[in-house]
């Protein structure tokens, strides 16, 4: 396989009927020491830093202006997180109602 | 004498635990029959002179009781396969001499920092390093003492017979398990290579000391793996029984975390020291003969004791005022006793043979302003009752 | 902070994996971008698909910072000395095989000081799950090389570069007879839960290496920046080869940018079992 081959971008056949998830992010601030794990590999960048620190001087995630219903729940940062400082959980319809999101 | 008849419509007699009956044994083979009875559930070893004996008689012996033997790549790998089993609650046990004992010493600070129960038979053989390693030897007990760096207390037994070695061993699991201590059985190797008569007793007659349990169900509350009872020895809860224990050799709190302070590792450090110092007067063992009126007093242990033994006996005959004392338990060392003698004030001056150059003569000389005699060698033979006869009689 | 922001972030303080951890210890002593806490993490979520109830779940390490593991998981939990948590852990594994026995240390405790443990321990088959974390140095003391460290990587005791072959662990660990061999990265967090979970069905020896940066002293003495940094270094050269046959030639040279790193699961053969 070429280079430029094995870089084309698969996509699943069944994209379009795929029901895309939407999290919600929570953060555990006092534990985050800024490795910026979660914030440079979160698929779709919800994440950046807060402009004020935790007790010990981090500046911790959260999420972007805009970017409130963007997570897609892939756990990634979480999983990666060496501090255990944040996750996701799946949004609830009452989430989604909260966030005027289609609950559909 | 009940011979098995096997294949021949009788089923062979199970192997029993505890071999009830008297014996001509080895004093290696003793001190392997003693760790058997004790209810030794794993052994870790490494072939070493003179104490293999040990570990070929438990390797027959123990998979066919139920308990698991191993023979490890070496002896920093022995002694911390028998603290993990310790901590998983097994009577684990290895066997070794001068050159294993040494590689041993961290990992014996560890058990004695964790407080987890191991016994230890250390055979002694001339030292330094690689010595004499078929010929014997006493000069490993002040490392037995402290061998591992820093402060922490342990219980040695220095048995002088065959007998001893089963009996001995038998009180070390007890001991260990008792005050959660590595416990060490200081043999030599006279006494490991010596056959004599060994009784063992019915099963039921050998005496067992469990290890204190937590006092409440997992889960009903966190379980302190270092919060002492008045003896100053804490319960102990093992691997898989549900109690979520820490433990680690780090300077740590009751409940095992690490806390890297003074005050911490002052008020630890110092348990670990007095539970054996305060609990000695329930540990320590001696023999004693004809002290009352002795004005010179023969103190010896092992190997050693039986020329000893001898020498006070003949000096007596003589009609020498002379005393004898044998030290069973090394460690504590008999501090007490030793000041009661001094206090009667007919004792004038102390023997100490020893195949060593003065490792227990140091002890008796700290306990007294009397003269202390020496009949010491480095190793390879041990001291001939003449020889102490004619230091009694000068 | 607006109020949205407020209602996204609802001020969590605990991790839903925290019952498995020894959540009162965090936040916990390793440095920003230090990857051992993600592989403490991953062990985590490993006992929680385990299907096993945590109370027969062990874990022991040695020393140094990856030592400091057994101090942060919520089950039996042994801090031994250096180089000696695998004899320590085969003491709790033969006398208890029902429990499952995890060993996560550092390359330093587990190949240099304890490196006639590991071989012995692998070519028993002992039903060990370790988890040896590469960060390429000594990190607890301050950066020292080490039997992992590549060639020409310096260390504060290396000065010029460190001069001797490193290990290539995962050819160690087959060569000695391990049952399970894997490498991943940190940043592979699944395919590492993934591996230390089939490392804990497995009755036999198992070996995964998992690559961690170490930005206070390895990235910092060879110019390679944060802990992120590192990451992205295992993000652009790491190629997956589940199954190569050719672990010899897997060495990993960080430093020579024209290199890939292979990962995998790269050994899974059924041996007799040290306990069956």
């Amino acid at each position: 396989m070429s280079e430029a081959e094995s870089n084309v971008r698969r996509e699943p056949m069944d994209l379009a009927k795929a029901q895309v998830p939407v999290g919600r992010v929570h953060i555990i601030s006092e534990r985050c020491k800024q490795c910026n794990f979660c914030i440079n590999y979160c698929p779709t960048k919800v994440l950046e830093y807060s402009p004020e620190t935790n007790a010990k001087g981090y500046h911790f995630p959260l999420v972007a202006a805009g970017k409130e219903t963007s997570c897609v729940h892939c756990r990634f940062c979480d999983l990666i997180c060496p501090e255990l400082a944040i996750f996701t959980t799946e949004m609830t319809d009452e989430d989604k109602a909260e966030f005027g999101i289609d609950g559909s | 004498m009940a011979v098995s008849v096997i294949n021949k419509g009788t089923k062979p007699e199970p192997e029993p635990r505890v071999r009830t009956g008297g014996h001509f044994m080895l004093g290696d083979h003793a001190c392997a029959e003693g760790a058997l009875a004790a209810g030794l559930d794993f052994f870790g070893g490494y072939p070493i002179t003179p104490s293999t004996e040990i570990a070929e008689h438990i390797a027959v012996r123990l998979p066919l009781i139920g308990g698991r033997f191993v023979q490890m790549e070496d002896e920093l790998a022995s002694i911390a396969a028998i603290i993990g089993a310790s901590a998983a609650g097994a009577r684990s046990f290895t066997a070794t001499s001068g050159p294993g004992f040494s590689l041993m010493m961290e990992n014996i600070g560890l058990a004695a920092m964790m407080e987890l129960p191991v016994v230890i038979a250390d055979v002694m053989r001339a030292s330094p390093s690689t010595g004499l390693p078929t010929m014997v030897g006493q000069s490993d007990v002040l490392q037995a003492r402290w061998g591992s760096h820093g402060d922490y207390g342990i219980i040695a037994y220095c048995p002088s017979s065959p007998q001893e070695c089963f009996d001995l061993t038998i009180r070390a699991f007890n001991a260990a398990d008792q005050y959660r201590v590595p416990v060490f059985i200081l043999m030599d190797e006279v006494v490991g290579h010596m056959a004599e008569r060994v009784i063992i007793p019915a099963a039921e007659d050998i005496p067992h000391t469990p290890r204190k349990g937590p006092r409440h169900k997992p889960g009903e509350e966190i379980f302190l793996s270092y919060a002492p009872d008045a003896d100053m020895v804490p319960p102990i809860a093992h691997a898989g029984e549900g109690y979520k224990v820490h433990m680690t050799g780090l300077t740590h709190d009751e409940r095992g975390y690490p806390a890297l302070n003074a005050p911490t590792h002052n008020k630890l450090v110092n348990r670990l020291v007095d539970k054996i110092r305060l609990n000695a007067a329930d540990i320590v063992m001696y023999e004693e003969i004809a002290t009352e009126d002795a004005d010179t007093i023969v103190i010896s242990f092992g190997c050693t004791a039986r020329s000893a033994r001898h020498a006070v006996a003949e000096a007596r005959r003589e009609g020498l005022k002379c005393g004898f004392l044998r030290l069973i338990t090394i460690w504590p060392f008999p501090e007490k006793r030793i000041r009661e003698l001094i206090d009667q004030g007919n004792v004038k001056r102390f023997i100490v043979p020893e195949v060593n150059l003065g490792q227990i003569r140091r002890e008796v000389e700290r306990m007294t302003s009397l003269p202390v005699l020496r009949l010491n060698h480095a190793g390879g033979e041990m001291p001939a009752p003449k020889d102490i006869l004619e230091l009694i009689r000068s | 902070m607006s109020a949205t922001e407020q209602i996204i972030h609802p001020a969590a303080t605990v991790h839903p994996i925290d019952n498995l951890l020894r959540a009162d210890r965090f936040p916990h002593i390793l440095c920003p971008g230090c990857g051992i806490g993600t592989v403490i993490h991953g062990y985590a979520h490993a006992i929680a698909a385990s299907g096993l109830s945590e109370d027969r779940h062990v874990c022991v390490s040695g020393i140094g910072c990856s030592g400091r593991a057994a101090g942060y998981v919520n089950v039996d939990s042994y801090h031994s000395t250096h180089g000696r948590a695998l004899p320590f852990a085969l003491g709790i594994a033969v006398h208890k095989p029902e429990l499952n026995v995890t060993v996560i240390s550092g390359d330093g405790d587990l190949t240099a000081i304890g490196g006639n443990h590991l071989i012995h321990a692998a070519r028993r088959n002992v039903n060990l799950n370790v988890i040896c974390i590469n960060n390429f140095n000594y990190g607890m003391t301050g950066g020292q090389v080490g039997p992992t460290t590549p060639v020409g990587a310096k260390g504060s005791t290396a000065p010029r570069g460190a001069v001797e072959q490193p290990f290539n662990l995962p050819y160690l660990a087959k060569a000695t007879g391990a049952a399970f061999v894997a490498r991943w990265t940190v940043l592979h967090v699944r395919e590492f839960q993934d591996a230390v979970l089939r490392a804990m069905n497995k009755n036999g020896f198992s070996f995964i290496e998992v690559l961690a940066p170490c930005p206070t002293s390895f990235g910092r003495a060879n110019n390679i920046g944060d802990g992120l940094h590192e990451v992205e270094i295992y993000r652009e050269r790491c190629v997956i080869e589940n199954g190569a046959q050719n672990l010899e030639e897997l060495d990993i040279d960080l430093i020579d940018a024209s290199k890939p790193i292979t990962v995998g699961n790269f050994v899974d053969i059924d041996r007799k079992p040290f306990i069956e």
